[in-house]
């Protein structure tokens, strides 16, 4: 269906403005029914099965019923995502599982600091060819070039 | 009709798509900017932590140099890498622009690191190399870390998300320059001019301009993610900038329908490939192949010949082709015979061959298991897809720009109106990433690395450009907003004239436009639908019937603001249709077989090997073919 919501779990995210699903999905297809206050996937021929949706709603509301025009029913691959890992349970159609776990960052969420512990930028260096960190965070002492 | 409200944003550089790419240009903007006090601003169509085509994650770092000598294997340099990436793209690349990425492109998988991606390493410490250019990672949250470093570089106020962009703004005093860019808001009634000194348009490739195979549900699963909708290529056009070899898309090899990634399980698991007679395919067809030499005898195989020896086994009744993933089974049974160890090595391999798909497709998962396939034990088929534009893949699509000072060929120095890296044929307009033409290989890192490059460019010339002040009349923005807006007017105008909205004779949906194109495409440019093989009298039918689609522009409505973005992604990717159209019909030969090949021409003519760059003027409304020299620098 590509991705679907099941009723029972949606609570629309509490009454904000838009849902997590809403913010998250790469193609905008996650819409907010305000009448019965539950999400829904508006286009689900344009859904790209990315789980970004699935892996970010905060109630386990969301998951994805592979498409129909190529799958056979029953299997789904089923994510449970932390702050520095990401689980899997892969059920297959006959009914065997497998579980999965990878990381996913090795630094806390929200701690980088793409500037911090390099020198201020100078204008002078507005012509030269380094970028942010080179030549010392390659390992090499000078940039390549041809001539 | 309802009244949009219009917010000007007046800003230094800005950067259009937050991808890798745009990703990659904000943190180094950013760091350039500061100490000259120019305003960097960044506007994308979704939310930036999780858009663009590494969205879902991905599983390895397709393009790393690994200078240092900090590798597992295959430590190269920018020459080695310019001499693979030319091979694989059948000789013709600007190797000055594939030079640059490469010598940079070190220096951003260290940022990664550092940021926190996990990047598979040994006992000591050395990046694990898959193939001679890829490492690999645990991707899964790849884009997000990406992203946080760009927000945090440029801050949260000065980006726009949910915010799409429809046209370039011209200067009105100097008609050759671009001055920023104008937008609709999808979740608010609202149009968005941004003014700007430089201008770095970096909204990705292109997909659904061919048609996909899956016509159903499955319609999204196009390989790349059907959000690439052409905007960087169609809005460079349309600003009078050239693009080149549009006529280069990818056609990916990869596991049928789901779109499987195919990278790992060749070069890490060595995983062998089979036509459905258990033969091999691969190497198979050398008596036509060889027409392709040189290139068709190089190591590795060029992509688009090992793509046409797919082609070919199909015509030939050999399909299904299979990839074997069992036999990696049956290998590390025979090499490791000791009970504990070998379980411990088969363990291994599935958590990595099931990463692999988990962290970058995972419908490709879910396909295993919902036909009972486990890959330890049973092959599964591969295919070729739909043709794709992405110029930072295996393929040459994009804008034809200027390269490095000390690198770029003084032949090429002409084409530019100032000698700036990455920036187009047209004053402050500059690309990176998808949007860099005959730029091969770029993958993610060179993609983000290809952004940092355009910004570091972007932020000198905005510097010397500090009296410049665009301008822009408001009777210029209200003809554009009127443009803009124009499918919500016509559907609130006409709708009511039929019982139900969606079949109406005064107007065409975004989706039914969008059908249109691919129908073309598909079946006269060289789609899927005649494996890949497209003529000039196919090609001048397609330009025929593009011609119609370009009319019924006008005629496009949407009830709201999400379908009036799905009406400029279709009218864009018809842009880059045209041009792909052109550009086939402009080159006499078929270079790359396996991605497209001519039938008339079906042959590589060396006399031929030069770019064919396409430029259309707004005002005259014409297109304009160029052809431009191959000159190497290796």
């Amino acid at each position: 269906m590509p991705s679907y919501v099941i009723a029972e779990k949606c609570d629309g995210c509490k009454g904000q403005d838009k849902t997590a699903c809403m913010h998250i999905c790469p193609n905008d297809l996650m819409v907010l029914n305000k009448d019965t206050m539950k999400a829904y996937n508006q286009e689900p021929t344009y859904c790209w099965e990315c789980y970004c949706c699935v892996k970010i709603c905060p109630q386990q509301a969301m998951d994805v019923r592979g498409y129909a025009d190529f799958m056979p029913l029953g299997a789904a691959s089923t994510p449970l995502r932390g702050s520095e890992d990401i689980m899997w349970t892969i059920t297959f159609r006959d009914g065997r599982i497998k579980r999965f776990k990878y990381p996913t960052r090795t630094t806390p969420e929200g701690s980088i600091k793409p500037l911090e512990g390099f020198s201020e930028a100078k204008v002078a260096d507005l012509a030269n060819q380094f970028l942010l960190g080179e030549p010392d965070i390659m390992g090499v002492k000078e940039l390549p070039t041809k001539k | 009709m309802r009244e949009f409200a219009t917010e000007v944003v007046e800003t230094d550089v800005l950067i259009l798509g937050g991808g890798m790419a745009g990703c990659g240009a904000a943190v180094e903007a950013a760091y350039w900017a500061k100490p000259l006090g120019l305003k960097v601003t960044l506007v994308e169509k979704a939310a930036i932590d999780r858009s663009g085509p590494v969205a879902m994650g991905l599983s390895a770092l397709n393009t790393y140099m690994g200078m240092d000598g900090k590798v597992t294997h295959d430590s190269h340099t920018p020459e080695d890498f310019v001499k693979y990436a030319a091979n694989d793209q059948m000789g013709l690349t600007r190797q000055d622009l594939v030079y640059d990425i490469a010598r940079h492109v070190d220096s951003t998988v260290r940022h990664f690191d550092k940021w926190g991606l996990p990047i598979w390493k040994d006992e000591a410490g050395n990046y694990v190399k898959s193939g001679a250019w890829q490492v690999m990672i645990s991707g899964e949250s790849y884009k997000v870390i990406v992203a946080e470093a760009a927000k945090n570089a440029i801050g949260m106020d000065n980006i726009y998300e949910r915010v799409f962009i429809t046209h370039l703004l011209k200067d009105e005093k100097e008609p050759d320059r671009v001055c920023g860019a104008i937008g609709f808001s999808v979740r608010e009634e609202k149009i968005y001019v941004f003014k700007a000194k430089a201008t770095i348009a970096l909204m990705g490739g292109a997909v659904h301009v061919f048609r996909p195979r899956s016509q159903g549900e499955g319609f999204g699963r196009s390989w790349m993610p059907p959000f690439l909708a052409g905007a960087a290529y169609a809005t460079i056009l349309q600003a009078g900038a050239e693009l080149t070899q549009m006529d280069v898309t990818l056609v990916p090899p990869r596991f049928k329908d789901a779109y499987g990634p195919v990278g790992t399980f060749f070069l890490l698991f060595k995983t062998p490939a089979t036509d459905a007679y258990g033969g091999p395919y691969v190497g198979a067809y050398g008596s036509e192949t060889d027409k392709w030499a040189p290139y068709s005898k190089l190591k590795p195989c060029p992509t688009p010949v090992r793509n046409y020896e797919m082609i070919l086994a199909t015509k030939e009744g050999k399909a299904p082709l299979m990839m074997h993933t069992e036999k990696v089974t049956d290998r590390i049974k025979k090499e490791v015979t000791d009970p504990k160890e070998q379980k411990k090595a088969l363990k291994k391999f599935e958590n990595e061959a099931w990463e692999d798909f988990l962290d970058m497709t995972i419908s490709g998962a879910t396909n295993w298991a919902a036909h009972n396939v486990d890959p330890m034990e049973k092959p599964m088929e591969l295919q070729l897809g739909d043709p794709v534009f992405i110029g930072s893949h295996a393929c040459l699509c994009g804008a034809w720009a200027c390269g490095a000072p000390e690198l770029m060929p003084a032949q090429y120095k002409a084409d530019f109106p100032a000698q700036y890296n990455c920036m187009t044929t047209v004053m402050g307009l500059f690309t990176a990433g998808c949007g860099l033409g005959a730029s091969p290989h770029k993958f993610s890192s060179g993609s983000h690395v290809s952004g940092r490059i355009a910004a570091k460019s972007a932020v000198k010339y905005a510097n010397d450009k500090k009296g410049y002040t665009p301008t822009l009349s408001d009777t210029t923005i209200g003809k554009l907003k009127e443009t803009v807006l124009r499918p919500i007017a016509l559907y609130e105008e006409k709708s009511a004239y039929t019982t139900v909205p969606d079949v109406n004779p005064n107007y065409i949906s975004p989706h039914n436009f969008l059908f249109r194109l691919q129908k073309i495409m598909g079946e006269y440019a060289g789609g899927w639908e005649t494996n890949y093989g497209t003529s000039d009298k196919m090609l001048e039918t397609a330009l025929w019937k593009l011609g119609f689609c370009e009319e019924d522009i006008e005629k496009i409505a949407v009830k709201n603001l999400h379908e009036l973005m799905r009406a400029w992604e279709a009218i864009h990717r018809l842009w880059v249709a045209e041009a792909c159209a052109r550009t086939r019909l402009a080159r006499k030969e078929s270079r790359w077989p396996g991605y497209y090949h001519k039938y008339d021409y079906m042959k590589l003519d060396e006399g031929k090997k030069h770019f064919i760059n396409v430029k259309y003027d707004a005002d005259k409304k014409e297109w304009k073919v160029i052809e431009r020299p191959m000159i190497p620098i290796i």
